[in-house]
């Protein structure tokens, strides 16, 4: 066995054996970590493997937390039913969106303007859409916290940790595999040279559709746990911009098309902000806003001195 | 519905979407040129209504006299901010300049909030609520002085480029960068000297605006979005454009609020900027690149 295969499965035991010496805060902790870990590799497959830039990636999950959150508090449907009917609907807007960008012939900033247009338009939507509670949001019955009500995906915090962990590794093991697919080396072509992968022979727009549809599934499948875990849903807290840059800062620290990075970038965004918050609390410095401005200039120092990311410089340390 | 109300909204529309075209100027250009998208626009106007709010708080000085020590302010920041931060990003991918001026925005934002506080600020001046009758018409003075304002920035900004030989270097940069080398001009001293044109902009857009709505953190990222939508509708680098993608917002917002309801008006600068996009990419004014 390699030493990076050593490595994972180090990791993996780790993170199942967690609960057992964690207690509930660390667990949440870790659960959060996961679910950006997750969210992040769904991004990162349109923009690190084939190199779209969504900047509205809180539309999918927004979208796939709304239709099965509407389906269990209008008509008491279980989350697997609403996880298909919510991968549907996201895909369906992903490759509307897809569609119509790459058909027009819409690239770069131009698309990352669009996917924000799109997710700021479904925002104030939602923000007048009665049927989900508008503005006021739209609260799911919190159920029995001590059983394993596996049908309708209510439980213990537990449960919620081994479901989005099971969600990551399998994202892990997916893009693994999808890098090393046809789809995935035409992907890492279309985003080195898009030109010159056309000249190859490359079908480009149907590559990136694929790339679309892949991500915007994986991203409505965290909007469902994010739904479920949460219970309320606001479409200021969900759909807003802020979401969707925080979907994207973890791959993009952690180190863009790399499959480490989602993983590694979210645990050391996470871990930062509550880190910083317990020192600003220990130091008696609770001002709104000292925080992110902290956050702010770790960022601005990452991006700086860092450009491909924190994971490829630790890679290449370790001779991975 | 009285047609002096639907034209009364329409002027109040057209007046503020001026004060919007100056800040989506700011942004035009500096895209135009550094081909940078500043993802701190909204966040630097937001710190111009608040340094104006200051300003009239401790000495009572008028927006409008503001401007001037805050335009200069804001050219200094602009021109350091891309000296000191954006130039050695202009090489890196797009995603990477992103985050940068995304890590900027957050810093700025909060920081707002830390030294003022969440509670909203504004300026009270007498012309404020004094209006202009013309025939049935009302306007408010102090929205047509703001667009005035905004116009003459503009059209200083529009002289500077067509006239002077520091704005024709600038647009030869903006046209070829390579070109603009070869021919000996100093490309990162221009583009500094344009965020920091960039900036003015933004700075006079805000101690206008300051007159118009109160200002609070959260209406920085809002205004950088309003900026983005305008200045792709009014197309990218295109200065015209600028000014008219701003008039064409400040009115579909004013008449959505009028119609449908007011918290749905950014709805439909969206919608108009997806149909732009997928209609006419290069925008109403922009040149296909």
């Amino acid at each position: 066995m390699s030493r990076a295969s050593i490595g994972l499965a180090l990791l993996a035991a780790i993170l199942v054996a967690l609960p057992l010496f964690a207690g509930n805060y660390a667990l949440s902790v870790a659960t959060l970590i996961l679910y950006f870990a997750y969210t992040g590799q769904a991004w990162n497959v349109m923009m690190g493997f084939a190199g779209q830039l969504s900047l509205g990636h809180a539309l999918y999950v927004g979208v796939g937390a709304y239709t099965a959150g509407a389906l269990f508090f209008h008509y008491g449907i279980g989350p697997w039913v609403g996880l298909w009917l919510a991968i549907l609907l996201c895909v369906l807007l992903g490759l509307t969106i897809g569609f119509l960008a790459f058909r027009f012939g819409i690239s770069g900033v131009y698309f990352a303007l669009l996917t924000i247009a799109f997710a700021e338009f479904t925002r104030i939507g939602f923000d007048h859409l009665a049927w989900t509670g508008g503005p006021g949001g739209m609260f799911l019955r919190v159920a029995q916290r001590d059983t394993w009500d596996i049908a309708n995906f209510r439980g213990p915090p537990l449960m919620y940790y081994y479901a989005i962990l099971l969600l990551t590794a399998g994202a892990f093991l997916g893009c693994f595999l999808l890098l090393r697919s046809k789809a995935g080396y035409y992907w890492q072509a279309i985003r080195e040279n898009e030109e010159a992968a056309q000249a190859l022979g490359i079908n480009t727009f149907r590559w990136k559709m694929l790339a679309v549809a892949i991500s915007s599934a994986m991203t409505a499948v965290s909007g469902v746990f994010f739904a479920f875990y949460y219970n309320n849903l606001f479409p200021e807290q969900i759909f807003h911009i802020s979401r969707s840059i925080e979907i994207i800062l973890g791959p993009i620290i952690g180190g863009i098309g790399t499959l480490f990075g989602p993983i590694l970038g979210a645990a050391i965004l996470t871990l930062l902000s509550d880190g910083i918050t317990d020192a600003l609390g220990a130091l008696g410095w609770e001002i709104p806003g000292i925080k992110q401005v902290f956050y702010g200039l770790v960022l601005l120092a990452v991006v700086m001195f860092l450009p491909h990311g924190i994971w490829p410089a630790i890679a290449r340390r370790l001779k991975l | 519905m009285p047609a002096e109300l639907v034209l009364n909204v329409l002027i109040s529309g057209v007046l503020t979407g001026l004060v919007y075209g100056l800040m989506a100027l700011g942004l035009s250009v500096i895209f135009g040129v550094v081909r940078v998208v500043n993802f701190a626009h909204g966040e630097m106007m937001t710190i111009a209504m608040y340094a104006a709010t200051v300003l009239f708080a401790a000495l009572k000085l008028d927006p409008f006299l503001a401007m001037l020590p805050i335009a200069a302010a804001f050219f200094i920041f602009g021109y350091g901010l891309q000296a000191g931060l954006i130039n050695p990003f202009i090489t890196r991918p797009e995603h990477s300049q992103f985050m940068l001026l995304v890590a900027v925005a957050i810093i700025m934002v909060n920081a707002m909030l830390m030294i003022f506080g969440p509670d909203a600020r504004n300026v009270q001046v007498d012309y404020q609520l004094e209006s202009i009758e013309i025939g049935r018409i009302l306007v408010d003075k102090g929205r047509l002085y703001a667009a005035l304002a905004a116009l003459i920035a503009a059209a200083a900004l529009f002289a500077f480029f067509k006239f002077t030989l520091v704005g024709k270097a600038i647009r030869a940069c903006a046209d070829n960068y390579l070109g603009a080398k070869v021919v000996g001009l100093n490309v990162k001293h221009l583009y500094s000297l344009t965020f920091g044109l960039g900036s003015v902009c933004v700075a006079i857009a805000g101690c206008a605006m300051v007159l118009l709505v109160d200002v609070t953190p959260p209406l920085g990222p809002a205004y950088t979005l309003l900026a983005f939508v305008i200045v792709i509708v009014g197309g990218m680098g295109s200065m015209g454009g600028a000014l008219l993608g701003g008039v064409l917002i400040g009115v579909s917002e004013a008449l959505a609020g009028l119609f449908i309801a007011p918290s749905a008006k950014s709805m439909f600068s969206f919608g108009l900027l997806i149909l732009v996009l997928l209609l006419r990419p290069q925008g109403l004014l922009g040149r296909r690149a």
